[in-house]
C-alpha cells in the first residue's frame, strides 16, 4: 500500500510541475512590446549547457557586463535593457526555437547570440522571416552576409588571411591543415589551399576529426612525418587539449614547428595547459593585453565583476562590444526599430578593447584590426604582428583575385 | 536501461474490458482537445512547438510498439527520423533553390548538383522515400539480425551504433548534406511560404492527423492477432517458435513499421522547426525518446504518446523558466518518475483504477 502511495504521490507532483507550463505562456506575454514600459527587453542566446557551454557562458558573461555598464551610464533612449536569457543547449534546433521565443513571445529588441556557424545558419532564417536583429560575436567562415544578422567577430578577411601573410611572412611555405570536421574549418581550409596556391605556399595535408575527438596519435604521426614548416590549426574545444599534447610528446616544438590555432584564446589556454601550447602562435583581433584605456577598464571590470583569476577573450570582446555598438545604433536611430537602428548602424566608430571598431554599413560586419600574438608562460597571449590599420571586412573575399572561386 | 530487465505485465494486456467505450471515448476527447481547443488557446510560437512534440510523438508511438509490444530495444529511431527528415528537407532545398544549387553546396564549392539530390525535386519521390528509404533499411536490418537471433542487449547497442554511424557519416559528407550544419532556411512548403502563420496552423492540423491515424492504426495492430503473436513473442520468442510461428518475420515486420512512422515523424518535423541536422538523430535524441517512452508507460501506446509530449513540454518549459539549471531538473525528474514508477505514467493510472475497482 506504502509503495503505491509513494508513486501516486511522485505522478501527482509531475502532473502539477507540467501543469504549471500551461498557464506560462499568458504571463510572460504580458510583458508586451520590446519598448513599452521602463524597460528595453533584450535577448542573450548562448549555449549554457552541453559541449559549447564552456566557451559560450563567457560570451554571456560579458554581454552581461555591458548591459549593466551601459545601465549604470542611464541606459538607452532613458530606459533601462532588461536581459532575457535563453540556453541554446549547444543543440542547433534549440537555437532556432529560443529565437523564435525571444522574438515571438518576449518581443525582445534585438538578440545577442551565437557560437558555433551551425548555431548561427539555424537562427539565421529565425531572423530574416520575422525581420528581427542578431548580433553574432563570434569569428566565422565568411561567405555570409544576412540583412539581419550582425557580426562583430572577424571574418576570413581578419583573421585566416592576415594568419597566413604572417606565416608567409615567417618563411613557412609549408603548411598542414589540422581542423575539426564542420563548417568553418572545411570552408576556412578550402580558402587556406586558394590562398597557398596564389601564394607559392604548398599544403602537404589536410586532416578532420570529429567535434570532441580525443584521439590524435595518428594524426600527430602524420603531421610529424610530412614534416610541414608549420600547421594551420583549426581544431575545436576539448579537441585542441589532446592535439598539443600529443604534439609535445612527439618532440614538436613551437620553433621547429609552430602551430596557428584560429579558435584557441586565453579562456582555451587554461584548458590546454600553458606548458602544452606555450610559443605557438594565434590569429585575432583582440588579447586581454591589447594596450589600450578601453581595453584597461573592459579587463578590471569583467575581473571586478566575475573574480580576479577571469581571463577575457576575442569573442567575449566582441560579445562585449556588439551591446555597445548596437545601444549606440538604436541612439543615433532615436528608436530601437529595427530597420531604424540597422539604417542608422552604417558608420558608427567606437573605440573599443581592440582599438577602433567602425560598422561596415553595407555588409553589417566590423572594420577590424588583425592581431597575431604568441602564447606566453603566464597563459596570456603577446601581440607580435598586427595589420597597422582596421581592415574592411569582405566576407565574400571579392578584393582577392585568387579566391574568385571560392564564392559564387 | 534497467527497465528491460523487469517483467513486462503479462496479464494486462490481453484482458478485454466489459465497457470497451472508455477508450473510443478519451481518444475522442483528447482528438477534440488537440484539434479545436488547442487551436485556438494557443499564440502559434506555442502551437508550433507542440507541433513539434507532436512529431516526436509520431516517433514514441513507433518505439512504443517496436519495444513496449514488440521488446525491441531500439536506440536509434533518430536515424529512421533523420531519412525522413533529409528527405523532406532535400525536396525543400531544391524547391528553393529553382535552377541553382542548394545554399550550402555553394559554399562547400560544390558545382553540379549530386545525382542522389536529383530525383528530390520530383515532390511525390521524396514523399515516397520518406516512407521507403526508413522501412527498406529497417526491413533490411531486421532480416539480418532477427534471424540470426540478436535481441535484447545486443540488438540495442546495434541500433544506437547505427545511429553513431550515420551522424558521422552525415558530417563528413558536407557538400552531399550540408555537415553539421544540416539543412536549413527554407522558405516555401509546397508553394506555402513555410514561416507564414497559416502554414503552421496547417503543418500542425496534418501532424495531429497523421499522429491520430497511425495512433488508430497502431491500436488495431495491438489488438489483432498479430499483435498477440508480437506480445508471445516479446515474451516467450522460443516458444512462439516451438509453435510453429517465425518470431524473425513477426519483429521485421513491427521494427519497419517503427521505422516508417519516425521517418513520416522527420519529414513533418521539417517544416514545422525548419532544420534537421545530425544532432537530431544521433544516439542523444534516440535515447531521449525511449526515456520519454518508459517515462509515459511504455507498454501502452498511449503511454509512448504521452511521455513524448510531456517530455517535450517540460524540456521546454524548464529550459525557458531556468536556462543554468534545467537540466539536472529534467534529469532528477527522469530519476524520480523511473525509480517510482517502473511502468510509466500509465502504469501508475491503471493501478490507481484497479484499486478503485478492487474497493468497489
Amino acid at each position: 500500500m506504502r509503495n503505491v502511495f509513494l508513486r501516486t504521490t511522485a505522478a501527482a507532483g509531475l502532473v502539477l510541475v507540467l501543469a504549471a507550463c500551461g498557464g506560462e505562456p499568458t504571463e510572460s506575454a504580458a510583458g508586451g512590446g520590446a519598448a513599452s514600459g521602463d524597460t528595453i527587453k533584450v535577448g542573450l542566446l548562448h549555449s549554457l549547457s552541453g559541449t559549447m557551454a564552456i566557451s559560450e557562458v563567457t560570451v554571456r558573461d560579458a554581454e552581461l557586463l555591458a548591459i549593466e555598464e551601459i545601465n549604470a551610464a542611464g541606459g538607452v533612449l532613458g530606459k533601462k535593457l532588461e536581459p532575457v536569457v535563453e540556453d541554446g543547449a549547444s543543440d542547433w534546433p534549440t537555437f532556432a526555437e529560443k529565437a523564435n521565443k525571444l522574438i515571438s513571445q518576449d518581443k525582445v529588441a534585438t538578440v545577442f547570440g551565437g557560437w558555433t556557424s551551425a548555431s548561427r545558419k539555424a537562427m539565421l532564417p529565425v531572423f530574416e522571416r520575422h525581420k528581427a536583429l542578431l548580433w553574432y560575436p563570434v569569428q566565422y567562415e565568411g561567405l555570409e552576409s544576412s540583412p539581419y544578422i550582425f557580426y562583430t567577430g572577424a571574418t576570413t578577411n581578419q583573421q585566416i588571411i592576415p594568419g597566413l601573410d604572417y606565416l608567409k611572412e615567417q618563411g613557412k611555405t609549408k603548411i598542414f591543415l589540422v581542423g575539426s570536421d564542420y563548417v568553418f574549418p572545411r570552408t576556412a581550409n578550402k580558402i587556406i589551399k586558394a590562398y597557398a596556391a596564389a601564394n607559392g605556399m604548398t599544403v602537404l595535408g589536410e586532416e578532420y576529426t570529429p567535434l570532441g575527438h580525443t584521439e590524435y596519435s595518428t594524426l600527430t604521426n602524420k603531421v610529424v612525418q610530412a614534416k610541414p614548416d608549420a600547421v594551420f590549426n583549426t581544431l575545436n574545444g576539448d579537441s585542441n587539449v589532446a592535439f598539443f599534447k600529443q604534439l609535445k610528446s612527439a618532440g614538436v616544438t613551437a620553433e621547429s614547428m609552430p602551430v596557428l590555432s584560429v579558435s584557441v584564446a586565453e579562456e582555451e589556454v587554461t584548458g590546454i595547459g600553458v606548458d602544452n601550447i606555450v610559443g605557438h602562435p594565434v590569429a585575432w583581433n583582440y588579447y586581454q593585453t591589447t594596450e589600450n584605456a578601453a581595453n584597461s577598464k573592459f579587463v578590471a571590470a569583467f575581473k571586478a565583476k566575475y573574480g580576479a583569476a577571469k581571463v577575457t577573450s576575442d569573442p567575449m570582446e566582441a560579445g562585449y562590444n556588439a551591446v555597445y555598438l548596437w545601444a549606440e545604433a538604436a541612439k543615433k536611430a532615436g528608436t530601437v526599430e529595427v530597420e531604424a537602428v540597422k539604417k542608422a548602424s552604417g558608420g558608427i566608430a567606437l573605440e573599443r578593447p581592440e582599438g577602433l571598431v567602425t560598422i561596415d554599413g553595407e555588409t553589417q560586419h566590423m572594420y577590424k584590426t588583425a592581431r597575431i600574438g604568441i602564447i606566453q608562460p603566464d597563459g596570456l597571449i603577446k601581440e607580435v604582428w598586427n595589420s597597422g590599420e582596421p581592415i574592411k571586412p569582405d566576407p565574400y573575399l571579392k578584393s582577392y583575385p585568387w579566391a574568385g572561386s571560392l564564392a559564387s | 536501461m534497467t527497465a528491460t530487465l523487469e517483467k513486462p505485465p503479462v496479464t494486462e494486456a490481453p484482458v478485454k474490458e466489459p465497457r470497451d467505450w472508455r477508450g473510443p471515448a478519451l481518444f475522442a476527447l483528447v482528438a477534440v482537445i488537440g484539434l479545436v481547443v488547442m487551436p485556438l488557446v494557443l499564440e502559434p510560437f506555442r502551437l508550433g512547438l507542440l507541433a513539434k512534440y507532436l512529431t516526436y510523438a509520431i516517433v514514441a508511438l513507433g518505439i512504443g510498439l517496436a519495444w513496449g509490444q514488440g521488446g525491441m530495444l531500439t536506440l536509434g529511431q533518430g536515424v529512421f527520423f533523420g531519412l525522413g527528415g533529409y528527405a523532406m528537407g532535400m525536396h525543400l532545398k531544391l524547391n528553393d533553390a529553382g535552377d541553382g544549387l542548394p545554399d550550402f553546396m555553394v559554399w562547400s564549392g560544390v558545382e553540379t548538383l549530386p545525382a542522389l539530390w536529383e530525383p528530390f525535386r520530383n515532390p511525390v519521390f521524396a514523399i515516397a522515400m520518406v516512407v521507403v528509404v526508413p522501412g527498406a533499411i529497417a526491413w533490411l536490418l531486421g532480416t539480418l539480425v532477427f534471424r540470426q537471433r540478436v535481441r535484447g542487449a545486443y540488438f540495442a547497442i546495434l541500433t544506437q551504433a547505427l545511429a553513431a554511424a550515420m551522424v558521422i557519416l552525415l558530417v563528413g559528407q558536407q557538400g552531399l548534406t550540408g555537415g553539421t550544419n544540416g539543412l536549413t532556411n527554407f522558405f516555401e512548403f509546397f508553394g506555402q511560404d513555410v514561416a507564414a502563420d497559416s502554414t503552421q496552423r496547417g503543418l500542425y492540423f496534418t501532424v495531429a492527423i497523421v499522429l491520430g491515424v497511425l495512433f488508430l492504426g497502431a491500436w488495431q495492430l495491438q489488438r489483432s492477432r498479430f499483435g498477440r503473436l508480437l506480445l508471445a513473442v516479446r515474451d516467450g520468442e522460443d516458444r512462439v517458435r516451438f509453435l510453429g510461428y517465425n518470431p524473425a518475420t513477426v519483429k521485421t515486420i513491427t521494427f519497419t513499421l517503427s521505422a516508417v512512422m519516425a521517418g513520416i515523424a522527420g519529414a513533418l518535423f521539417v517544416p514545422i522547426v525548419g532544420i534537421i541536422s545530425p544532432a537530431l538523430l544521433g544516439v542523444v535524441p534516440s535515447l531521449e525518446l525511449v526515456v520519454a517512452v518508459a517515462i509515459g508507460g511504455r507498454f501502452a501506446l498511449a503511454g509512448a504518446v504521452l511521455g513524448a509530449v510531456l517530455m517535450g513540454y517540460a524540456k521546454t518549459y524548464f529550459s525557458e523558466e531556468l536556462p543554468d539549471a534545467w537540466l539536472y531538473l529534467q534529469g532528477a525528474l527522469f530519476i524520480l518518475v523511473i525509480g517510482l514508477a517502473p511502468k510509466g505514467i500509465i502504469g501508475i493510472i491503471s493501478s490507481l483504477r484497479r484499486r478503485k475497482e478492487a474497493a468497489a
